[in-house]
């Protein structure tokens, strides 16, 4: 079949400053194909989609439509061209209707009538297969339908030449299919879908080209059929990549933090986490698998002191070894405790009891520092502050989601931002940086972070070299728990494999990690085991040795049958 | 045809990208060049509203002059100059840490004015019955108390129900200026609210009356500058100020340091009005800041928040207030007319900021490929 040219760029650059996010990029698309634009994060695929959706203007180049130049300015232009974009951010009100939020904004409407898009909705939803009530008020839908109502506003308008921006990133794998069909049945159509990924095998699995950008550039399109994932990443990267994640089997593991009947509830009263229980062992990844907002975030900010909980215990533990007693940190009626406890030895290991001496002699005995004692350091994390939970002495290392806006400070350089957690450390009201300053020097050295120095605020180095910066500083103060969400998020393909060794690194110091991450593929290649949320629930525990993604997928929507007795798709 | 269609849909005429850094020598020449553009713009203005000007156009250079010649022409108007120049950054100053913290304090009116309230109302009750020495301490210690009173109370509410601190503080004048009023009518028997000059509760001279108030502001800018960013209390306002949320990951108590921040911001406004009532006036009137609260304002933010910058934006803000008066009186026009030429002037140099963030593309110079 002859196909028959719906959308041509010619020589599309696009400057940000210094930057330059698209140079020079030729590109087709053809009527009734799904075209897949792969790349790095970074690489201008967003860029360069917002420049046809009408959210940018070219610097330089053209836009040719049925062989006609064409001028888009605003969002508006594209649509009189029939270009739609879903964006990976949705911009739905919460308190109107899929049909009230599809017809939003548009002209020329006529009449208003509910009662006739509804009907449209419904015809547009059953032709292409979507599943879609459009009667639904949006604070009432799941992630995937509210993605539905994305796809079908673009639709309803005419749309030819649909652009989906990340559009599995939120979905599971069962979600994913069902996108998947329905994006082959509106190709049948006729309509040109473009989709922005970064993930092979997706671009493998339902593309028929791909087109690849790196660092601005395009620098092919070839026929998915014709290549292989290998191809496609020595195209992506430039370089050959090893993809394999190493992962050591976890040794001598123990429990170090116990999270108990967990219940948290946000600041509008949201049951955010309802009876959350399990343990982190030390020498050991734990993974959090989960739809976004299943509670992932609240459960680490919880442990990290930064929520006030409703119910539940949070138990550290961290097994000493043997230690001489001193009278520094025990007074003399705790010894007198302990003694009854059978708690001490001799360096030899055999037991020592003070039954029935004086305190004159037992003090006398305990100064000499042959007396030793096992203590299991058991300390209740529940309801402390951050600073706290430090002062007890406790090395919990956090890497939130949001890097500059909680992690970080991005105005300040990353000097200030090492002190962030130590600025309190040594005497008087003024500041030490030469520590911090040392460190910072350390961290752009042995992470190789690119910045021009340890002077150049964070918020204006690359999405990698910040959560480089964040994971280093947190790695830097040898934690006992290491706590990281979406650690890769954003990260081009080197650095997330930086993060994933560092964090396998830690576990085979002992430190007990717990990794929320959003790809199954990594998830599954990087954990231990997988704890699986969903809204707000532990809804399984698995092995991740063992497990498989459609497996975690299921827990991932599944909902206790128990509980409202709601069955889910 | 064709031809036609194309006309219709055309390029945009003018679109905007975000400049990345610029050198910072260029940037200070946008600024220069601001501050220039907006003279010229004066002068046009100034041709069209004074008579005397379009009578007699010749005299364009001495309008000009006539800005330097209202500060330095005599050694006088050069001690009124940095006075007032002392005086508007020390309140300039005392906002700073505070809008470190993003908290916009509009009260600094009513910080200073309390700040006075508090040594007049020492000197008035206690003057001549106790030293003069002690007296001074005493004044001093009520003007610090007295602002920083003004600036907790909004703090407070702040950091307890996150109200909005810019309306607070700005109520917050009012009441000072009426707590004033209130006071006046009960100090002055005549009911004429005119407390005329108190005898006692006066700074030593330095020589020169202005010296002592000078010396203070420039030690308190290096003071400031050392505590917002090498001390410990100062990083952390700073954390604060850029994200809350940061500042809890790591264990800062965020309404600690507002509370903290606000005192301080209060009782440095208490120090500018101590300076203006044992230093200058020895009297209170409603009117006795005279809008330098608001003026500090944007001193402040003109010099984005640092102490050390702010002594060359306070010094331009006065420098014009000075020349304009000084244009008003010898081209004889409304008392108006300087606010015209202040404004003129500082809308250029803010102004000038959007060209230094961004850049403007216009349509057609793109198609030889050059950017500059």
């Amino acid at each position: 079949m002859e196909k028959k040219l719906a959308l041509q760029m010619r020589g599309i650059t696009k400057r940000f400053g210094s930057v330059l996010a698209n140079n020079h990029v030729d590109l087709d698309v053809y009527e009734g194909e799904i075209l897949a634009i792969l790349g790095e994060n970074g690489c201008g695929k967003t860029t360069l989609m917002n420049m046809i959706a009408g959210i940018y203007y070219p610097d330089e180049g053209h836009i040719y439509m049925e062989g006609r130049e064409v001028v888009i300015r605003s969002p508006k232009d594209a649509f009189d061209h029939r270009i739609g974009m879903i964006h990976q951010h949705f911009k739905l009100v919460d308190l109107f209707t899929a049909a009230q939020n599809i017809i939003l904004g548009m002209e020329d409407q006529g009449r208003y009538n509910l009662k006739d898009v509804n009907a449209r909705v419904r015809e547009i939803a059953e032709k292409y297969g979507f599943r879609l009530d459009p009667e639904k008020k949006v604070y009432d839908m799941s992630v995937s339908e509210k993605q539905t109502v994305e796809i079908i506003k673009v639709l309803y308008r005419g749309a030819d030449v649909l652009i989906l921006d990340e559009p599995t990133a939120v979905l599971t794998p069962q979600e994913i299919d069902r996108l998947f069909a329905v994006l082959r049945k509106m190709k049948e159509d006729g309509k040109s879908i473009i989709i922005i990924t970064h993930k092979l095998n997706e671009v493998l699995e339902v593309s028929d080209r791909v087109a690849i950008l790196r660092r601005g550039e395009h620098i092919a399109t070839v026929n998915t059929a014709d290549t292989n994932e290998a191809e496609l990443t020595e195209m992506m990267m430039g370089q050959k990549i090893d993809l394999n994640i190493r992962r050591s089997d976890p040794v001598n593991v123990q429990p170090r933090l116990i999270i108990n009947g967990l219940n948290l509830y946000d600041s509008e009263r949201v049951h955010v986490l309802k009876d959350v229980s399990f343990t982190a062992y030390a020498g050991e990844i734990l993974g959090i698998a989960g739809i976004a907002g299943s509670g992932q975030r609240e459960l680490l900010e919880a442990i990290a002191g930064l929520q006030p909980l409703e119910s539940g215990e949070i138990t550290f533990r961290n097994p000493k070894k043997d230690k001489p007693v001193t009278f520094f940190h025990k007074s003399l009626r705790r010894v007198e405790e302990l003694d009854r406890e059978h708690a001490f030895h001799d360096p030899q290991g055999k037991e020592i009891s003070f039954k029935g001496m004086s305190r004159k002699d037992i003090r006398k005995w305990v100064d000499s520092g042959e007396v030793l004692f096992k203590e299991d350091e058991i300390i209740d994390l529940r309801n402390k502050n951050p600073l706290e939970i430090r002062e007890l002495g406790i090395r919990l290392s956090f890497v939130p989601e949001d890097r500059l806006g909680m992690g970080l400070v991005g105005n300040m350089d990353i000097t200030d931002n090492m002190m962030l957690r130590s600025y309190r450390k040594g005497p008087g009201g003024l500041l030490d940086r030469k520590k911090p300053r040392a460190l910072a020097e350390e961290i752009i050295q042995s992470l190789q972070v690119s910045t021009p120095g340890t002077a150049t605020p964070v918020r204006r180095l690359s999405g990698g070299n910040v959560q480089k910066v964040l994971v280093g500083r947190e790695i830097a103060f040898a934690p006992k728990v290491l706590m990281a969400a979406y650690p890769v998020r954003g990260l081009d393909i080197n650095s997330s494999y930086t993060i994933y060794h560092l964090l396998t690194r830690q576990k085979e110091n002992g430190v007990a990690v717990i990794f929320v991450g959003e790809d199954l593929d990594v998830l599954l290649a990087l954990s231990d085991r997988i704890l699986v949320m969903n809204g707000g629930r532990v809804t399984g525990l698995v092995d991740a040795r063992s497990a498989t993604k459609e497996e975690i997928g299921l827990m991932m929507t599944r909902t206790e049958s128990r509980e409202g007795g709601e069955a889910h798709e | 045809m064709s031809e036609n269609r194309e006309k219709k849909v055309r390029e945009p005429l003018v679109h905007l990208t975000r400049r990345s850094i610029m050198s910072p020598a260029k940037a200070w020449g946008i600024r220069v060049m601001a501050v220039l553009l907006g003279l010229l713009v004066c002068g046009i203005v100034a041709f069209l509203l004074v008579d005397k000007l379009r009578q007699n156009p010749g005299r364009i250079g001495e309008f000009y002059y006539t800005f330097i010649k209202g500060s330095f022409s005599t050694p006088r108007k050069a001690w009124k100059f940095f006075k007032d120049l002392a005086i508007l950054l020390c309140i300039a100053l005392a906002l700073t840490p505070a809008f470190r913290m993003r908290f916009w304090n509009t009260g600094a009116e009513g910080q200073t004015l309390m700040g006075i309230w508090g040594a007049i109302a020492v000197a008035f009750y206690w003057g001549g019955k106790i030293p003069e020495g002690l007296l001074l301490v005493l004044m001093f210690a009520a003007s610090l108390l007295c602002g920083a009173a003004w600036g907790l109370i909004p703090a407070l509410f702040k950091a307890k129900w996150n109200t909005n601190e810019t309306l607070f503080t700005l109520m917050m004048n009012y009441v000072a200026s009426y707590v004033v009023a209130y006071f006046l009518v009960v100090w002055v028997p005549s009911g004429s609210s005119n407390l005329g000059k108190l005898k006692y509760g006066k700074l030593p001279s330095l020589g020169h009356d202005y010296l002592l108030i000078i010396l203070v502001t420039l030690l308190l800018t290096i003071g400031l500058h050392i505590y917002l960013n090498y001390s410990k209390h100062g990083y952390e306002l700073n954390v604060v100020g850029e994200s809350i949320r940061t500042a809890k990951y790591v264990g800062i108590g965020v309404g600690k340091v507002i509370i903290r921040t606000m005192i301080l911001s209060g009782a440095l406004c208490g120090l500018a009005g101590y300076l203006i009532a044992a230093g200058l006036d020895q009297t209170i009137t409603t009117e006795s800041v005279g809008g330098q609260g608001f003026t500090a304002i944007m001193v402040c933010w003109l010099a984005k928040f640092h102490p050390l910058g702010m002594i060359l934006t306070a010094g331009l803000v006065t420098l014009l207030d000075h020349g304009a008066a000084q244009i008003s009186q010898d081209f004889s026009v409304a008392s108006d007319f300087p606010d015209v030429v202040v404004g003129i002037i500082l809308f250029f140099v803010i102004g000038s900021e959007f060209f230094i963030n961004y850049q403007l593309h216009f349509r057609g110079h793109e198609k030889e490929g050059s950017v500059k």
